[in-house]
């Protein structure tokens, strides 16, 4: 079947997609972003983790059509062009990745958090980012990452 | 495989009754998993997300929560934790926040696994499930015959959940859950517990302890009958214990690759105390402040 969706604002018709396809499949293997990561494929890990209409969603547990007409942003379209978003360049700064398989999820959950509440405590952090696993066990910088951006978000808002 | 996408309730029933095999489709989060791990390949997938009345709560007429299949855990969370905060509770502890975004108490009544976090505060707090068929129109099923065994409901081949209907909290409501984390975690065992002062009535809900969800009869006629409605006191011990008891012996669990059928057993008498005491607490403190 066809889905029609928009990317990172940009819109694709999507041909030859199976009825039991993930999102997840279809933007890496059809749109070509590989960003979003496909680990276990139960929604255990938020690897995949993309916005579905502005909300955080596990890709790999949205069906193909169920994407049909609906926006959808990844971890490619968090940067302005060359200027990493604040929560990527912290993530940079705060050495929070390691092997990076995580960061992608990580970065598009956190993204979201931090676009909600103003500063998170450590507790609505832990809270937000539970659904992501980091197989590196690196939660300690990313924890940093996060306090880091939301208080310059703080700071500039 | 096809992909069946109905934008009305009516063209729901219709796809459904014209393909009963057709597997609903909600927030993805169960069935999606099947597919990826080819344990089910089934001959449709019926999306539901874009029925847009089921993303919609409403206060009825007659006093009770009308809460369409498709309103996610986030929201019921966000805009219905003060009137239904068992089931608020009980939403917080599933998966994780993308997983609430999208998975919904419809999804997990049409898969009525006994370990859904959802079937307990239904159950303890007289909800009421609402099914539709093309062919015959709508029925009201009381949650406590929903529940038919592991995984089986009492929902036709033709049918689709449309909404769940349950009064706003009128007591303490509270849910509690063993699991292996404090995230992402299917439950070990569960209990939630809702009391109704004005009735001085009392509501359980066992999860993941039996082939179905299931109330605690005897536990709930017991404390209805022994709780002091009227002058609030302390719990006593031996009250606690023997709610306790009888919540346990309303169970009936297995050994299974989460826990032994004894640690079930012992952790719903230790849930149950637990949820009666943080009840209580609240219900003593409502007394004292309106004395």
């Amino acid at each position: 079947m066809r889905v029609n969706l928009t990317v990172n604002g940009r819109p694709e018709a999507v041909d030859g997609v199976w009825e039991g396809e993930s999102l997840l499949y279809v933007l890496r293997e059809r749109v070509g972003l590989p960003g979003a990561k496909n680990a276990c494929e139960q929604g255990e890990c938020g690897s995949c983790t993309v916005y579905l209409d502005g909300v955080p969603v596990c890709a790999c547990l949205v069906a193909a059509g169920q994407a049909e007409g609906r926006e959808v942003r990844t971890v490619e379209g968090l940067a302005d062009g060359d200027r990493l978003d604040p929560i990527q360049e912290a993530f940079v700064e705060c050495g929070a990745v390691q092997c990076g398989f995580c960061t992608p999820g990580l970065l598009v959950q956190a993204h979201d958090l931090i676009e909600r509440t103003g500063e998170p405590t450590d507790a609505e952090i832990r809270e937000a980012l539970a659904g992501n696993l980091c197989r590196c066990t690196g939660y300690e910088k990313i924890l940093d990452a996060v306090r880091l951006a939301a208080a310059r978000k703080a700071r500039t808002s | 495989m096809d992909f069946l996408r109905p934008v009305t309730w009516a063209e729901a029933l219709d796809a459904k009754a014209s393909v009963p095999e057709a597997v609903p489709i909600q927030g993805g989060t169960d069935v999606m998993v099947e597919i990826n791990f080819d344990v089910r390949r089934p001959v449709a997938l019926l999306d539901l997300g874009r029925i847009a009345e089921l993303g919609d709560w409403e206060l009825a007429a007659d006093g009770r929560l009308r809460v369409g299949a498709g309103v996610s855990y986030a929201r019921i969370i966000a805009e219905l934790g003060d009137r239904l905060p068992g089931l608020a509770q009980a939403s917080r502890t599933v998966g994780s926040p993308q997983i609430r975004n999208r998975a919904t108490v419809g999804g997990n009544l049409g898969a009525a696994s006994p370990a859904g976090d959802s079937h307990p505060p239904l159950l303890a707090g007289d909800a009421v499930i609402e099914v539709a068929s093309a062919a015959r129109g709508t029925r009201m099923i009381p949650a406590t015959d929903f529940y038919l065994g592991v995984k089986r409901s009492a929902l036709e081949p033709d049918e689709l959940i449309r909404a769940f209907w349950t009064p706003p909290a009128t007591g303490p409501q509270y849910f509690s859950k063993v699991g292996t984390r404090n995230a992402m975690v299917i439950a070990v065992c569960s209990f939630a517990l809702a009391l109704h002062p004005a009735e001085r009535r009392v509501g359980t809900g066992i999860g993941s302890a039996a082939p179905t969800p299931r109330r605690a009869p005897a536990a709930e006629e017991f404390l209805a009958a022994e709780l002091d409605w009227a002058g609030a006191a302390a719990l006593d011990a031996a009250l606690l214990a023997r709610f306790g008891e009888l919540a346990a012996e309303a169970a009936s669990p297995i050994d299974d690759v989460r826990g032994t059928a004894a640690y079930r057993r012992h952790a719903i008498a230790v849930m149950a105390r637990r949820t009666l005491t943080w009840a209580w607490n609240d219900y003593r403190g409502k007394v004292a402040a309106c004395a």
